[in-house]
């Protein structure tokens, strides 16, 4: 049977869409959050700690701890978009078509 | 340092912006902000935002285009930025955004594989060992060479140009501009996806580049070329690859800047024809004939500018345009969009307020700040008083000289003893005169180098206040329309 169609006022109301929204300000703001604590947590350190991050990895190398950071701090912020990505496409998209079905509309 | 904080402010726009965007706008981020408010000064004011953005930030790229041509060909200034600015407006007049595109992927590809090459190559000298590189650039300069962050004197300066990069990245009208242009969400978040792969790769090719021309190279060769290091990499190329993998290099230079100059043009085009002409003389009735046409002489207008200003900043360090665009940016354009979409009671008066505060707030700011209102307004008297320390010290240099080759072996111990104290006067009265030179120094009106923490704080602020003294009902009902929007798309098929 056919469920009854929402209006946009009523959409509004919407249990769904209100989880919906709340969920995705949710994620955003962790996501955000993560990015700018990985990317100011390594500016304080060149700020404030300079020696800590001056440190040789071991006696006789070159390579100070500075740099596998650095590297790491590359490869973690773009693990982050990926797992946003993710979450967007596979989870927020499905309960958008949720929402969308309901409405009636595309 | 600046492409790594980018690849922060991309995946920022990804988390926050990149759906609401998508959803809400079709070519400008003024659709954006004016969604829910009066179209009209929301335009306008945005406009404004968009087009000092684009035309500072064109002018830094039209000078580095025109110095590298110079180098590579040897032509005259003039004629580089001339051709530069020539291509550029029949590039976007004849062939328009779908050509843009084309640029920005292949010029991406062309970066990428030289580049890897490059560090291919470079890193074949080492044996592939990173090791190695950094062993044998310890051995040539020394251990402060490898410590990161050299650039950063002061941690609130390090963090107010952290903040303006990352926010203006997400604020830069050709950057959101890309939102637009891609078929639906899913497309715009795996480009981005893409994007910052690219960057972070791109980010580590540059460091072993860096390192790589300091070992192979040298840093004395490089800097003498030009002092801002810009020509590293092409000098890389030229020793490891020789003439042709130089030209080859330069090539991919010429099309990344060019790729970059399209696409400020198209954001300027936009701003200019569907914000100011359409919706600000217009009212928003004009025909989709009538937006070309006017974004076509808008093309044409900017490239005749970009052509003068960039002639008329021959010679001069551009890098400053650069951090101002973004400071621009940060505080203009990413305070009253992030409210627009965020905050249900933001007004017409705040968004307006807000975005003027944060365009004359950067740039007053930026103009008082060390690197304009010492390096280039008073370039004359802070170039004087850096002589005039250099004078006093190599004097004392040539004194203790004189001084130290008359202690010879047969002097008594008293007469040696009387020349060091007459050493360290000099050393002390040498110490005294560069103290009163350096009070001539020129000094700043305003400390930080980056004006981003105030700028933005202050357009933040401007539009809360003005937002919360002058309430606007009718925004505030229309925000959960523009909420499902926002969110779910539906209506943006329209």
């Amino acid at each position: 049977m056919e469920k009854k169609k929402l209006s946009k006022a009523e959409i509004l109301e919407d249990e769904d869409f209100k989880t919906l929204v709340k969920k995705k300000n949710l994620v955003s703001m962790f996501f955000t959050f993560l990015e700018l604590i990985l990317y100011f947590g390594f500016v304080g350190l060149i700020a404030y700690n300079k020696p800590f991050l001056s440190q040789k990895i071991s006696e006789d190398s070159a390579i100070t701890i500075g740099i596998p950071i650095a590297v790491l701090t590359i490869l973690f912020s773009w693990l982050l978009t990926a797992i946003y990505i993710f979450w967007a496409n596979s989870y927020y998209d499905n309960d958008v078509k949720k929402v969308k079905d309901k409405i009636g509309g595309r | 340092m600046d492409l790594f904080i980018q690849l922060v402010g991309l995946s920022d726009g990804l988390f926050l912006i990149s759906e609401p965007l998508r959803n809400l706008g079709k070519y400008t981020f003024a659709d954006v902000v004016s969604y829910r408010l009066k179209q009209r000064p929301i335009r306008a004011a945005a406009a404004a935002g968009s087009l000092i953005v684009v035309i500072t930030y064109l002018v830094a790229q039209m000078v580095g285009a025109g110095t590298l041509i110079r180098l590579m060909f040897g032509l005259p200034f003039e004629i580089a930025i001339i051709i530069t600015g020539g291509l550029m407006i029949c590039y976007v007049l004849f062939w328009g955004i779908v050509a843009t595109t084309w640029v920005q992927i292949i010029k991406a590809c062309l970066l990428l594989g030289g580049a890897t090459l490059l560090v291919v190559l470079t890193m074949l000298q080492f044996g592939f060992s990173y090791g190695e590189l950094f062993k044998k650039v310890e051995y040539l300069y020394s251990q402060k060479f490898l410590e990161p962050g050299g650039l950063v004197t002061n941690p609130l300066d390090a963090f107010s140009l952290g903040l303006a990069l990352m926010f203006g990245t997400a604020g830069l009208p050709h950057i959101l501009m890309r939102f637009f242009t891609v078929p639906d969400v899913k497309a715009a978040r795996k480009s981005v996806f893409y994007a910052t792969g690219f960057i972070g790769y791109f980010y580590i090719l540059t460091v072993t580049i860096g390192f790589g021309s300091a070992v192979l190279v040298g840093q004395d060769i490089i800097k003498g070329i030009d002092a801002g290091g810009n020509m590293a990499a092409p000098l890389l190329a030229e020793v490891i690859g020789g003439n042709i993998f130089l030209g080859f290099l330069s090539a991919v230079a010429f099309a990344t800047i060019f790729a970059v100059v399209a696409g400020l043009t198209l954001a300027w085009a936009s701003a200019f024809s569907h914000d100011l002409y359409v919706g600000v003389v217009r009212k928003g009735e004009a025909s989709e004939i009538d937006e070309v046409r006017v974004a076509k002489v808008a093309t044409i207008g900017l490239g005749i500018t970009a052509i003068l200003l960039g002639i008329l900043f021959k010679e001069q360090n551009v890098a400053f345009l650069v951090g101002l665009a973004f400071a621009i940016a940060a505080s203009a354009n990413f305070p009253a969009l992030i409210m627009s979409l965020m905050w249900k009671k933001f007004t017409t008066a705040g968004a307006v307020s807000s975005i003027i505060t944060g365009l004359t707030v950067a740039i007053v700011l930026l103009i008082l700040s060390p690197t304009v209102w010492v390096d280039i307004v008073h370039k004359e008297q802070k170039l004087a008083v850096e002589k005039k320390i250099k004078g006093i010290e190599e004097g004392l240099k040539a004194k203790i000289y004189e001084l130290e080759k008359q202690k010879t072996p047969d002097l008594k111990q008293e007469q040696i003893t009387a020349i060091t104290m007459v050493i360290d006067s000099e050393k002390r009265n040498s110490e005294k005169l560069k103290k009163e030179a350096k009070a001539e120094m020129p000094q700043p009106i305003f400390p930080l180098r980056n004006p981003g923490i105030f700028s933005m704080a202050a357009a933040f602020f401007i539009g809360i206040f003005v937002s919360l003294i002058s309430p606007d009902k009718e925004a505030e009902k229309k925000y959960s329309t523009e909420k499902l929007r926002e969110y779910t798309g539906i209506g943006a098929e329209d």
